[in-house]
Parts: structure tokens; C-alpha cells; sequence
């Protein structure tokens, strides 16, 4: 398992541990396969093309999991994922790069919880920011040890 | 004027689905893990997972995507759909050989004018619950017809 991180070991602003992920027209189909969604924009490009679109594109509910990875890596095997919200604003295609990132926006002690929210996203080659969302884990302490 | 959204179909809001229970099973949990791409021990590896404060292998944050919950139909006469977002809420892990129960609420319905023309935002709220009557995950999505 990774390395553990405690809820000491951050301020606001930091930044999390980002994930690249390099999707592919056969991770979509594996992803269709697994999820049980079969809508043909994530696999057929002539429907997708008859349908607005510039080709296949990644399903939202794939990009949500790049971004639940990212969570639950960063809250590590003692940490807890507690909520995760993300919004599909932009169109991603596989054949590129994506990467998942996250900063710090405040922490707190709730009772016993250790408490941290982050900012994340996943931002494509170009830079911009597809898919934006907020997440709040809970940490272990090196205080409560 | 809404064009989709008639008071008919406004009339869904707060119906729920009748409850379906899944049995969650290991190998679609170490699938699910592989198709994203997602290496974590506790979402592949019983023997690491094990050894870790869960005790076992667990669902990944996501997973429950692959039940194949179908969300209340809205019947409307636009035929597109788009993925608009999820909030989940976690309270207790999904495990394999647990028997979850699932029940889903039209939350809200409403239409905007899109850049695409008129656009319907369908939320639905999903309860997950495991068979010793705890709440394990809250989802609230969000379906986009055009």
C-alpha cells in the first residue's frame, strides 16, 4: 500500500498527489463492459458522430472513477473517503491525456474526524479543467495514534 | 414555455423506484477495479486487503455505477442523453458478498435553455443499503436530456 498521509501533514492550499490516466477507444469498451453501459457514444463513432458529437467520448462515470482514485490513493488505507461531487463540463476523447488533481480548501477536526475538503479536477493536454468537483476525506492524526 | 417538462411529467418529482437488492460480487468488484484502471489492493487483492483495517477486499468509490440501477424513466420526447454530474456520499463500505438494496428518487426536473436549445436536468437520489439495514452510499446524479 502507499505511503500514508496524516491530516498534520497538510495546510490549505496543498496540493494532492495528481494521477495521469491515458484512456483509450478499449479501456471505454472494458468500462462498458464492467459498468453495464452500453450507450454507443462511448464506442461507436458513427453514432456519436450522428448524434453532435466530435466522436466517442469518455463516459462521465469513467472520469468519476479517475477522480475516486485519486481520492481514495490520496486518503490512503487509514483514510476514508467520505464525499465525492463532480460535474462533466467538457467533452473528453480517449487518445489523450488526462490527469486528475486536487488541492487542499480547508481543514478541520468535526468530533473525532480528522477532517479534510479538497478541490479536484481533471484536466486534459490542453490544460483545461473537463471535469471539476469537490471531495471531503477523513484522515488519520498522528495526534489520536 | 417548457417544451419537454409538462405538468404531467413535473408530477414524477419525489417518486421512488420499487427497492432491488444485488449481491455484490468479488470478481465484479476486481473487474470494475481493472476497467478503470485502479490498482489499490483493497479494490484487487484479497490477501493485501486482508491485512488492512477493512479486513477485505471493498468496492471501489465509484462501483456503484455497475449494479445496472435503472433510474425511474422520464418520459419526454427528447432523445439524447448526457451524464451531467454525481454527488456520493460514503457512510460504510460495500463488500463483496453483501446484499445491497437499492432505491432511487426523482429528486428534480427542470428544463433551461441550453446552448444546445432546450435542455432537461433530471436528478435522481439513490440510497444503497446493506442487508444489516445500514446506509452504506448516497448518490445524487444528474441526467441531461436534449
Amino acid at each position: 500500500m502507499a505511503t500514508q498521509t496524516y491530516y498534520e501533514d497538510l495546510e490549505t492550499g496543498s496540493e494532492l498527489p495528481s494521477l495521469e490516466k491515458n484512456p483509450t477507444t478499449r479501456q471505454l469498451v472494458q468500462y462498458a463492459g464492467a459498468s453495464g453501459d452500453f450507450y454507443q457514444i462511448h464506442y461507436d463513432k458513427d453514432f456519436a458522430q450522428a448524434n453532435a458529437l466530435p466522436g466517442v467520448i469518455l463516459h462521465g462515470a469513467l472520469k468519476n472513477a479517475f477522480l475516486g482514485q485519486l481520492m481514495t490513493d490520496f486518503a490512503g488505507e487509514l483514510g476514508w473517503l467520505r464525499k465525492l461531487a463532480v460535474q462533466y463540463r467538457g467533452m473528453d476523447q480517449p487518445g489523450a491525456k488526462i490527469t486528475a488533481r486536487g488541492k487542499v480548501t480547508k481543514k478541520y477536526v468535526d468530533g473525532k474526524d480528522h477532517v479534510v475538503e479538497c478541490e479536484i479536477w481533471l484536466e486534459n493536454a490542453k490544460g483545461e479543467k473537463t471535469t471539476p468537483g469537490t471531495a471531503t476525506v477523513v484522515l488519520p492524526s498522528r495526534a489520536a495514534r | 414555455m417548457a417544451k419537454f417538462v409538462t405538468d404531467e411529467v413535473k408530477k414524477l418529482i419525489g417518486s421512488e423506484s420499487q427497492p432491488r437488492t444485488f449481491e455484490i460480487e468479488r470478481g465484479a468488484i476486481r473487474r470494475f477495479a481493472e476497467a478503470i484502471g485502479d490498482p489499490n489492493p483493497l479494490f484487487n487483492d484479497e490477501q493485501v486487503a486482508r491485512h488492512s483495517r477493512f479486513g477485505g477486499m471493498i468496492a471501489p468509490p465509484t462501483f456503484m455505477r455497475s449494479l445496472g440501477i435503472e433510474f425511474l424513466d422520464v418520459k419526454i420526447s427528447a432523445t439524447r442523453a448526457l451524464d451531467g454530474g454525481s454527488e456520493w456520499e460514503y457512510i460504510a463500505p460495500i463488500r463483496p458478498g453483501d446484499q445491497i438494496t437499492v432505491v432511487s428518487k426523482v429528486a428534480d426536473i427542470r428544463e433551461t435553455e441550453g446552448r444546445l436549445g432546450p435542455m432537461v436536468f433530471i436528478v435522481a437520489e439513490t440510497r444503497y443499503t446493506n442487508q444489516f439495514d445500514e446506509l452504506c452510499v448516497l448518490q445524487r446524479t444528474t441526467t441531461i436530456r436534449y
